[in-house]
Parts: C-alpha cells; structure tokens; sequence
C-alpha cells in the first residue's frame, strides 16, 4: 500500500471540500482497502465519513425507509424497524459477504461503489429509492451508470438513500460460492403502481428486467414467469459462471423471489 | 492410576492458542532486523534478457539487492526433489535445476528473480517496483493433459517428461482382461488444489558473525530434515552451523514440507549482509509460490465377471509436477499413489502407470493424503461405475471384493497387517442408514430435488515409513523417527521429539503416551519439538507419520527408562532387577512392600549428595542422570482404512449441490485421544469435500493463475457442511507397540469421491469433473431433463 494522507470530516461539507480527484472516501473500507493493498488502486487522500454523525442512522415513516449513507450492513440486518417495513432489505443486508464485512462496510460505500455483483443497487431499483447527497436527490433509476459507474459527481457525498416501502418483496441471491457476492440477485418488489425486477450480478450493472416484470405485471405468480429465457448475450461470463446460466439463474432466482413475497 | 490412552484430554496448546499466546515466525522480531521482498516473475515462462536494480538501489532504506547472478557465483544449490524414479525402460527421471533465484529463465508466474532486502517492509515494497526485469516471454504449457505436446520447458528434458513411471505387470493384466466378461472404463480427472494454510509461509534468517550461526525461524514440518537439505544441497551452511526453529506453525497439509526459495535466500543473505532478514508471505503469495496438490488426468479400467468379480485393473495417470520436481514432488504420483490404486480389493492383476510431466505452473507437491486421495478417487469412482453397469448394489460390490484374512497382500506393494473391511463396511451402513436411503430419495423427488447416495471405502498406506523400503524405492533418507525422553532430578519429564506439531495437538497426545508408560501426573509432562538445537533429531510430520513412527519412539525411549530405573531400584532396596515390576509409576520387589516411585528413582540418578548415606544408589557401571533416547524404524507401512458414505440432494433448476448427510466410519487403529481424532477427521473431510464440491486451481492458457485469491478461490466454509457422523471400528496394527495407524489424511483421502459418487448417483451416472460446481451440475441436469423426456 502507497503512503496516503488520513483526514476526518467533521460534516459533510469539510467531507466534500477536501475531496478531490485522487482522494476517496473512506466509509467501511471493505472494498477501498483491500484495493490500496492490492495495488489496484491509490489515493493521496482518505477522507474519513464515519465521524459525521448525521450520515448514520435509520428512519421510518409511513411510505419510506431512510438509511444513513454510513449505516454499516450489520445495522440494517439486525433493525426492527427494517425488518418490519420491508424484510426483505433487511434479509439483503444480513446476506452480504460474511460477518467483518457485514461489521464494517456500509450502504452508501456500497452504493457508491457500484459493484457489479454487489447486492444493494437492486435494492435502490427494486424500491424506487431516491439517493440524498449534499447537493441533491438522484433517483435510483438514474443513478447507476455502468460498471462501477455511478451520477455522483467527483466529491458528492451520499448521506442517505431513501427507500420506497412496497406491498410484498423478496430478494433472492444466488451467491459466488468463493466471495459471496452475487453471482446473480434478483430483488422483486411489487409496488401499488409498479412491479420491479431488479437483477445484479448477471450484467455489467444492475437493471431492471422489463419482460419478466411486464409478464409478472399481467399475474404476479411464478408460474407467468416459469417458462421465460433471457437472452444472455448481454450477460457476464466469467471462471464462476457462463453467461447462460447467469441467464437461467436471473428467472430461477425471480420465481423464488415471487414465491417468497 | 487410570490409563490416559483412549481418554478425551483436553488439549495442553489450547490456552496457549485460544488466548493469542501461540508464537509464530511472525511473531519473533530481532533486534536490527531488515525486511524482504522477492521480486517475482509476472509471466509462466521467459527468459531474462536484463535485470537492472540501479533504480531500486537508490531508493530509501535499500540495504542490498540480490539476484540469481549472486546465488550462482555463491554456489548456493537449488531446491531439490527427495526421491529418485527409474521410468519403466530403466532410465533415471529427468528434473531441472531450480536455483533459489532464477538467473536466466523463470518457469511459473511466481519464480523469484530477486530479494529486495531494506530497512522497513514499506521500504522494500517500493523499491522491489523499481527493479525492472526485460523478459522475452514463451509460449507457456499450462495444461496436464496436453504437456507432452507442449514446447519443450526445460533444456534436455524431453516432451516435457520427468518420468514414465510402471508399477505391476501389463502381461498379466492383459491376460486378465482377455478373460473379462465386461471392462468398465473411466477418465477422470484429480482437480488441482491449494493448500491455504492458515499462518502464510514466513522466515526470518539471523547471523552471527562471531560463532558463525545462521538461525532460520521458519514456518516448517520438518526443521531437521530443511536443516539437511539447505545443508547438504543448498550449500547455505555447515549442518553444525545451522540452527532451524520451527515454532508454532499454523497449518501446513504438507506445504510446509519443501524447504523454499525464500528460506535459502534470507539465510544465505543474511550472512551476507550480515543483519537478520524477515519474510512474510502475502496471501497471493502463498496461492502463486506454495506447492499445489493434486493435478492428475487419469484413464483406468477394472475387468469384471458378470456376477461382479474384479480380475484385473489399469492406471494410465498423467500427473502435473508443476515448473520444477520438489521434494515428495516425485513420490507423490508414484509409489504413494500407484500402490493404492488398487484400494481395497483382491484385484488378481493390476499395474499403474504414470507419466509425470513439467507445466509452466507452481511446483505440485504432497499435499493432504499425498497420492492416496488421487489413488482412492480413481479405483472408488470406477468401482462405483461397475455397480451401476453391472446393476449390483455398491456396498455388496465392494463386500464381494474385499480381502476377508489379514495378513493381506494387494495386489502392488503393500501387505496389509490388519483389518476388517467388511465390519467397517456394515458399521457404515448402518450409522448412515443406508437401507433408509429410497424413502428419503423419495422425499426428495416430492420436492422437485435430486438426491444421490454415494460411498467409497479406502485403505492407505501411512505411518512413513520403514527405511529400508523406502530407500530401495528410490528416497533419499530414511524416514524413521527420534524421542529423547529427559527426567529433571525433581521427577518432571520433557519429552524430545523429532516429530513437529502444526495443528495435530502432540504436546497433548505424545504427553498422555508418556504418562502411561511413566505413570507421571500429565501436567509434569512437556513435549518439546520444532528446533535443531534442541534434542533430538527427526524427519518432521507428515504422512499420519508423528504418532505412528513418532510417538512409537517416545514409547521406546520410556521402555528404556523404566528399565534402567528396575537396575537402579534393585541396587537401592537390593533386590534383583528381574524381580521389580514397574506399575503406575511405581517399582515395586515383587512379592514384597518395598518400591520407589519413578520420582524417587530420578531423584536418585542425579546423585545428590546424601550425607548419611556414602554409597551411590547407583548399580556399579550405570552412568548418573535419567534421559533416554530411541530411534524407532517402523517394519512396515500402517493402513488405516474404511467406508465412507455421503448423500446429496441437488436443486436442478440451479444445480447447487447440498450435502445432506455424510457418515465416516474408520479403522485407525488404537486411538490415543478421540477429541483430537474427531478434529483430525473433520479437517481432513472438510479439505476432502471442499476437493469434491468446491476448491479448484486454475490457470489460463498463458499460465496465469485465474484463482489467485478468495474471491476466486473457493474456500470452503462451516455452512457447507452437514453434521458429520463419524464412528470408528477398530483393529490393532500389529507392527507397531502402540496398535495405532494414524489419523491426519484419512478424510482428505476418502471423502472426494465419497460425495463425487453421491452426486453423480444423482445426475443418473453422468460424469461431471471435480469441483461439481452448480454450473456443472445444473448442466448435467439439464442433460438429465433432456433424456428423460425423450425417454417418456
Ligand atoms: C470479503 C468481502 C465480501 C463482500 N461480499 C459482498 C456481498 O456479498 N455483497 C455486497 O453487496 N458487497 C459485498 N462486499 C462489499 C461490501 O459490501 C462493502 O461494504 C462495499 O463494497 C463498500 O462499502 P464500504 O463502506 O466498505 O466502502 P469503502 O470501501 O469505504 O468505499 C468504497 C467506495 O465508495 C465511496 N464512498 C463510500 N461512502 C460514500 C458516500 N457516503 N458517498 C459517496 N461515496 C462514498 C468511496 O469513496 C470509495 O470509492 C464484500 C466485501 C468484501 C471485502
């Protein structure tokens, strides 16, 4: 690992300020630091976010869940309040990774990141949520870009993400056996307007499966979807999985997310 | 006193590890120490056009930068393989020299071409970046099955074949075939693996220059025997000069064996450099450089008579020595693994045939089970195949085959002391409820699942091994065992052994032998191992060998004491020493009340001064003091063997595969400590099942290796795994005092094609290749779908 400066934003906007375009925000570290040591990447500066109390936290009201940006997994996993508003997200969190991660990595970090296989950007899709940063709200459609891609800008800062509260969901993940992460997740959400299929893992960024929520749309059961095939041209391959069967899993993994909701 | 043998001992290291106060290389630091980092080649193969380290020797806190140029005008020797193969047309094996730094060719992603040596690690680290190395890369040969075909690796060596190794007799099975009324057929391939053990390989060299020392820490099985070998071929230093500590090493499985590059290097810098040098390997340092197991594509066939008679058995392996032949590097696909290939059958004829090849990949060397689980995996899969083709149930097959009287001589090499295969057999069977099986496959079937029922019985050939045998075989050393068991004049005892201890809980097993044969309270017993310079000498741990040829010398040199201490006792109560008995730490004249305890007898041996008592408890000729040493030379092999039985149920849809249940019933002999054998066994199955479900080496066709990390590399977890069912029968070796056969491999040997043959008894007899991952199966399933509807 390069030697770097170490900072500790007391607010957002010292967060902001300090960020420029070789620094990155350190909130859990879980995906910063093992890229530091891995040589994939470096920094001059790390600005600490896990000092602003304000970015931590979870609120309920009667439509939305409101996540701070450094609320770490585990938090999330373990919240009454989550886990009765919307269990599956609480259930999402409780599968990331293994217990360190879960003890340090944090929503924002994660949504921020990314990652192709990460398991919460379907989550931000599926419930329509809104992501709050220190300069304005992005809704999650028009948030995640491409791969690692994301609209913040250089030095936007996450401080929270707001999800819509849907009728019934199920996120169901089919895990890479070696990490953990999502080889392909599939989070289904039916709203009173709108049904969501969020799918991550199987392309090189989330999105939403228009056939298979346009199919569920006409009869919200598995069976509408059950003999469905995707075109997986699109789709990742890599040593853990073809693009095929990433193709047949995003349906297996949608049937048992309806059957589950 | 109650007998510590067969107890469950809480374990002595436990408080020692559980509370952080264990001490591993890492842990040691010295005074003035610099750090290494080895500059390593980012391509499988290439020549070294330049190597220019001005840049880095600039760069802050650099103390020294070495290369294989040095190496070579030190004449400091390369790493070497520790058994000798003749090829069937009688020619010797061909290896190439593998010096500690590569001078002009690297042959795996991984090879050092330098050591970077600076005052901080931090240091070392930027300044190994500055160390530009010109390669011309090569065509790289990656994969077994084809390396013959490949460019040739090494000069001299030949399509790339360090041996064409037979084993058995092809006229005879030939015959055999000839008389066949069926010939079941298999290819097979044995996955490569990574040993991953805990604690990453580390060393830290010290020299002194006024006794001329060089003292190596280093995470290592054997100190004694890498103390020889950097001696004797390395060329690093005198033996006398060379102390080699091993202190506690978190994990080996046989990668910790081979002395390594970074062992040499860092002793022979340090004397250079005149400074203790430190190494700590990274993670994806230890998944490119340590040795890697496994790797075999195998061709094999059993003939059979209609009613199930096995008559006769073909091996044709090729197996994957990786860039350069290591120590058991040789053996390990040879005499480790083509004896046992028969299993555990009367096989009337049989031959194994192995071609070892060069690959531009990381060294293969002995790894868990070491030959036999590749052996095991190939006769269990084909015999599994024949109860499918000739419709006779699996475990009735195998009961059909198996030798009934012991001795047994297989059909190779081994003749087998003891056992009991068929009780071994219907003990499994019944822990697993095998005659349960259709009910609960039905169960299955109601839930859209798969469900396949697999077994596999093994035997291996442990407890390594008797000298002379080996020696003819082509070892380099012999592999006998050492203890030197020492009383204090205040009656505590140490125990010396030759053995080194890296998970397997000697301090606790080795101390309950000693107690019962000393009768001497455990907590005053203290085994003491991993250091040139302290006791005895020893051949290191591995092949279920510390127990077994180990703690049979600990039990020896305890006979010897208490013999000497029945001399001493008879000249103290004037007795005659054939008439003291010696019981629960007592010598006792027989048909009398008068003893000592074995305390008192130490005590004696010291001479301490008695003022009212002028003469010498000692009987005249007997020297003072209380210490005895044995050297313990096993006549044979030990076999440990049994049934192993798993069950699988499949979800088609996605193809993961989940082991429901898994049953190990093992013969292992006499068993010292049945809570430290339980943990052997979970081990050993875990490595096992993690071989058979989930763990796989790979690298692209450039010799890249595409697992090189955990997110890659699947490791496998606790929530893989069912509750184990493990039980145990029990026959006495009878070549060794103790009865005992060893422990350590037993479930990394049994385990792969216990669950391979459950989850292709699944997939209706489909093949499918180790790891079975859900791609794989989800395909077979697919398959599977596809002919049954055809079939409707
Ligand atoms: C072994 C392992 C297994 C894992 N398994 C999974 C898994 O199964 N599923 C899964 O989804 N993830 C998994 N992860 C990733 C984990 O969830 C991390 O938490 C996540 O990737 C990053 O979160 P972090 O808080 O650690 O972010 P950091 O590493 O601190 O930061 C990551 C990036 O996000 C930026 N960032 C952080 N916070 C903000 C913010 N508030 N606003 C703007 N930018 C920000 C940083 O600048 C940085 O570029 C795994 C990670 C590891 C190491």
């Amino acid at each position: 690992m390069k030697d770097f400066n170490y900072h500790s934003a007391k607010d957002s906007k010292e967060a902001s300020k300090l960020s420029s375009s070789n620094s990155a925000f350190l909130a859990g570290g879980m995906t910063t630091i093992p890229s530091m040591k891995l040589g994939l990447a470096s920094y001059k500066d790390l600005i600490d976010i896990k000092n602003i109390k304000k970015l931590s936290g979870i609120k309920v009201s009667g439509k939305s869940v409101t996540i701070g940006a450094t609320t770490k997994h585990v938090e999330v996993a373990n919240s009454k309040e989550v886990k009765k508003a919307i269990p599956s997200l609480a259930n999402l969190a409780e599968g990331i990774g293994d217990p360190q991660v879960r003890n340090r990595g944090t929503i924002g970090g994660s949504v921020a990141n990314n990652d192709p296989s990460a398991d919460y950007p379907s989550a931000c899709i599926a419930l329509n949520a809104t992501i709050h940063t220190n300069d304005r709200k992005i809704e999650a459609s028009k948030f995640f870009k491409g791969m690692f891609e994301t609209a913040l800008k250089k030095g936007e800062l996450i401080e929270a993400i707001e999800f819509q509260i849907p009728e019934k969901s199920s996120y169901q993940k089919h895990p890479n056996p070696a990490s953990r992460y999502a080889v392909v997740g599939v989070y289904v959400a039916k709203h009173k307007k709108d049904i969501n299929v969020a799918v991550t893992g199987a392309k090189p960024c989330v999105y939403n499966d228009r056939d298979l929520s346009k199919a569920l749309s006409n009869s919200f059961s598995s069976s509408s979807i059950q003999n469905m095939e995707l075109d997986s041209s699109e789709m990742n391959s890599d040593i853990h999985a073809s693009a095929e069967y990433r193709a047949s899993l995003v349906v297996t993994q949608a049937k048992k997310a309806v059957d589950a909701c | 006193m109650a007998s510590l043998v067969g107890s469950r001992v809480e374990r002595k290291e436990d408080k020692r590890f559980l509370t952080g106060k264990g001490r591993y290389t890492s842990d040691i630091n010295l005074a003035n120490q610099t750090y290494a980092i080895f500059v390593r080649s980012p391509h499988a193969r290439a020549q070294i056009k330049k190597l220019d380290i001005s840049k880095a020797q600039k760069s802050s806190g650099v103390v020294s930068i070495l290369t294989g140029s040095e190496i070579a005008e030190d004449k400091i020797g390369g790493l070497i393989a520790g058994w000798a193969i003749r090829s069937e047309d009688g020619t010797e094996m061909k290896c190439p020299a593998n010096p500690p730094l590569a001078k002009d060719i690297v042959n795996f992603v991984g090879d050092p071409v330098a050591v970077v040596i600076a005052e901080s690690l931090e240091e070392a680290k930027v300044a190994a970046e500055k160390v530009s190395v010109d390669y011309k890369v090569l065509k790289a040969v990656t994969s077994t099955a084809d390396a013959m075909d490949g460019d040739t690796i090494h000069e001299g060596i030949d399509k790339n074949l360090c041996f064409d190794w037979l084993l058995g007799d092809r006229q005879k099975v030939k015959e055999a075939f000839e008389k066949a009324d069926k010939v079941i057929s298999i290819d097979i391939i044995n996955n490569r693996l990574i040993p991953n053990a805990m604690e990453p390989r580390a060393c830290l060299a010290d020299y002194n220059s006024a006794s001329e020392e060089i003292t190596l820490y280093t995470t290592s099985q054997n100190p004694h025997l890498s103390r020889l070998i950097m001696s004797a071929f390395g060329n690093v230093s005198p033996e006398h000069k060379l102390r080699v500590v091993a202190p506690d090493v978190g994990g080996g499985f046989g990668s910790k064996i081979n002395v390594y590059n970074e062992d040499i290097v860092c002793s022979w810098a340090a004397k250079k450099i005149n400074r203790a040098i430190k190494w700590v390997a990274e993670r994806s340092e230890s998944f490119l450089t340590d040795i890697h197991g496994r790797d075999h594509v195998t061709h094999a066939e059993l003939a059979v008579t209609n009613d199930g008679k096995f008559l006769g058995f073909k091996n044709e392996t090729i197996a994957n020595l990786g860039a350069y032949a290591r120590v058991f590097g040789t053996v390990t696909p040879t005499y480790l693994f083509g004896p046992c290939a028969t299993g555990v059958y009367e096989i009337p004829a049989a031959y194994s045939n192995v071609k070892a090849v060069f690959t531009n990949t990381a060294p293969v060397d002995a790894y868990r089970g070491a030959g036999r689980p590749e052996a095991t995996y190939t006769i269990e899969r084909l015999v599994e195949k024949a109860s499918m083709e000739l419709g006779i149930d699996k475990t009735e097959l195998r009961m059909k085959n198996f030798p009934t009287a012991f001795p047994f001589k297989q059909t190779l090499v081994h003749t087998v002391d003891s056992g009991d295969y068929v009780a071994g057999m219907e003990k499994a069977k019944q822990m697993a409820d095998y005659n349960g099986y259709e009910a609960r496959r039905k169960d299955s079937e109601s839930r859209g699942k798969l469900r396949g029922i697999g077994v596999s019985s093994y035997f291996e050939a442990c407890g390594i091994a008797p000298s002379a045998a080996v020696m003819s075989l082509g070892c380099g050393v012999g592999l006998w065992e050492s203890a030197e068991v020492r009383f204090n004049p205040t009656g505590q005892v140490t125990v010396y052994t030759g053995s080194h201890s890296h998970g397997q809980s000697h301090q606790t097993t080795f101390a309950q032998i000693a107690a019962d044969e000393l009768g001497v309270p455990i907590e005053n017993i203290d085994i003491v191992h991993g250091d040139t310079d302290k006791g005895t000498f020893g051949m290191g741990t591995y092949g279920s060998r510390s127990l077994t040829v180990g703690g049979i010398a600990i039990v020896n040199a305890c006979k010897k004491i208490v013999e000497k201490g029945k001399r001493v006792t008879a000249k103290m109560l004037e007795a005659s020493p054939e008439d003291v008995e010696f019981k629960d730490g007592e010598f006792i004249v027989a048909k009398s009340n008068k003893k000592k305890t074995i305390g008192e007898i130490a005590f004696a041996c010291y001479l301490p001064g008695v003022r009212d008592e002028m003469k010498s408890p000692l009987p005249e000729g007997e020297e003072p003091g209380l210490k005895e040493t044995a050297f313990f030379d096993p006549s044979n092999f030990s076999f440990p063997a049994g049934t192993h039985i798993a069950e699988v149920e499949i979800d088609p849809e996605t193809g993961e595969v989940k082991l429901e249940k898994y049953t190990a019933c093992d013969d292992f002999g006499r068993i010292i400590n049945p809570m430290i054998v339980e943990g052997q066994v979970h081990g050993g199955l875990a490595q096992g099942i993690g071989q058979a479900l989930y763990e796989n080496a790979e690298y692209d066709e450039t010799g890249q290796l595409m697992t090189g990390s955990y997110m890659d590399y699947t490791m496998p977890r606790a929530d893989n795994f069912p509750e184990f069912n493990i039980g145990y029968t029990c026959t006495h070796a009878t070549t060794n005092p103790l009865g005992v056969k060893g422990c350590g491999e037993a479930g990394a040997i049994a385990a792969p094609p216990t669950v391979m043959n459950a989850v292709i008894d699944a997939l209706g007899g489909q093949e499918i290749t180790m790891p079975a991952t859900a791609e794989k199966v989800w395909k077979a399933c697919k398959n599977l779908k596809k002919s049954n509807s055809k079939a409707a």
